[in-house]
């Protein structure tokens, strides 16, 4: 498990790189989360008119 | 069945809603194999010794970078030329998806660079451009926030992006064009690829686990800002449980 970790001595650079994509890749979803729950309950709360384009 | 109807959004949205878990839970499944194949099944190599297992998302990165640039600009061109609100909003879908890509790709080149080729960074043509790609899409996002109008921000964002497409060509012809730190291509659609199959496996995994997020999530953000710019359409009066589906 430790000789894993260490990478061959590569661990700063493998983890590195590995870590923070999966940060971005968390962020993205997260924001994108709360943009949609954002816009579904602005949309609910609009008045709808039925003539409108 | 008529695929016209789909450039409607009132018909899109469903369609998306319905069509992005499949993409979002292939990608879940492709990232863990192609994470599998990556530390458990491909060796290590006998010249870069641990460190080249970056590459596993490097690469898929960088062509993902490349390849959303040009999906933004096939939808631009759609939306400038049958000034449609939907091809303009499926451009708009993939703007920070993109940028997320492009980030990732300069980050992950830096941290294999520098165990590599002894440097996290040179001014070579193809990091630059590569980076200038990353302006580009702060640029369309920025440009988008600037204009109030939604209709008018689409065919700027639109203009901005066809001809910002004039730098994908120079980012994945740079490696050939000029002498530059970074290598040419390993893995090439005109001839074999210079790496262990193994390693090519799991590094087309990886491409096929980062296009199918990009899909989920662009079809995700599109029903976002469906719901944002056409708020007040009878239509979304008419979804099932607004408020309380997208939790």
């Amino acid at each position: 498990m430790m000789d894993f970790l260490a990478m061959g001595g590569y661990g700063f650079f493998v983890w590195g790189a590995y870590g923070v994509t999966a940060v971005v890749v968390i962020a993205e979803l997260s924001s994108l989360r709360a943009r949609r729950r954002a816009a579904a309950q602005l949309a609910a709360s609009m008045p709808h008119s039925e003539d409108l384009p | 069945m008529n695929v016209y109807q789909f450039s409607s959004p009132a018909t899109f949205y469903p369609f998306a809603g319905w069509l992005a878990p499949w993409f979002a839970w292939s990608a879940a499944l492709l990232a863990i194999a192609g994470l599998w194949i990556g530390f458990a099944v491909a060796p290590t190599d006998f010249q870069q010794g641990e460190a080249y297992r970056i590459i596993f998302i490097h690469v898929p990165t960088a062509w993902m970078s490349m390849f959303i640039y040009l999906v933004m600009g096939f939808w631009s061109v759609l939306a400038l030329a049958f000034n449609t609100r939907l091809s303009a909003m499926m451009a708009q879908s993939l703007v920070p998806t993109g940028a997320l890509m492009t980030f990732i790709a300069l980050w992950t080149g830096a941290l294999w660079g520098r165990p590599t080729w002894g440097t996290y960074w040179a001014w070579d043509a193809r990091m630059t451009s590569e980076l200038i790609l990353l302006f580009l899409y702060f640029g369309v996002m920025a440009l988008r926030n600037a204009i109030d109008d939604p209709r008018r921000a689409d065919r700027a964002c639109a203009v901005l992006t066809i001809v910002g497409a004039v730098n994908i060509p120079i980012i994945y012809f740079s490696v050939q064009w000029w002498n530059t730190l970074h290598q040419g291509a390993s893995v090439s659609l005109t001839a074999a690829p210079r790496m262990a199959s193994i390693m090519l496996i799991g590094m087309l995994v990886m491409a096929f686990a980062a296009w199918f997020y990009t899909i989920a999530v662009s079809l995700w953000r599109v029903q976002a800002i469906i719901l944002e710019r056409e708020r007040s359409a009878s239509w979304i009066s008419a979804l099932p449980g607004l408020a309380g589906a997208l939790r």
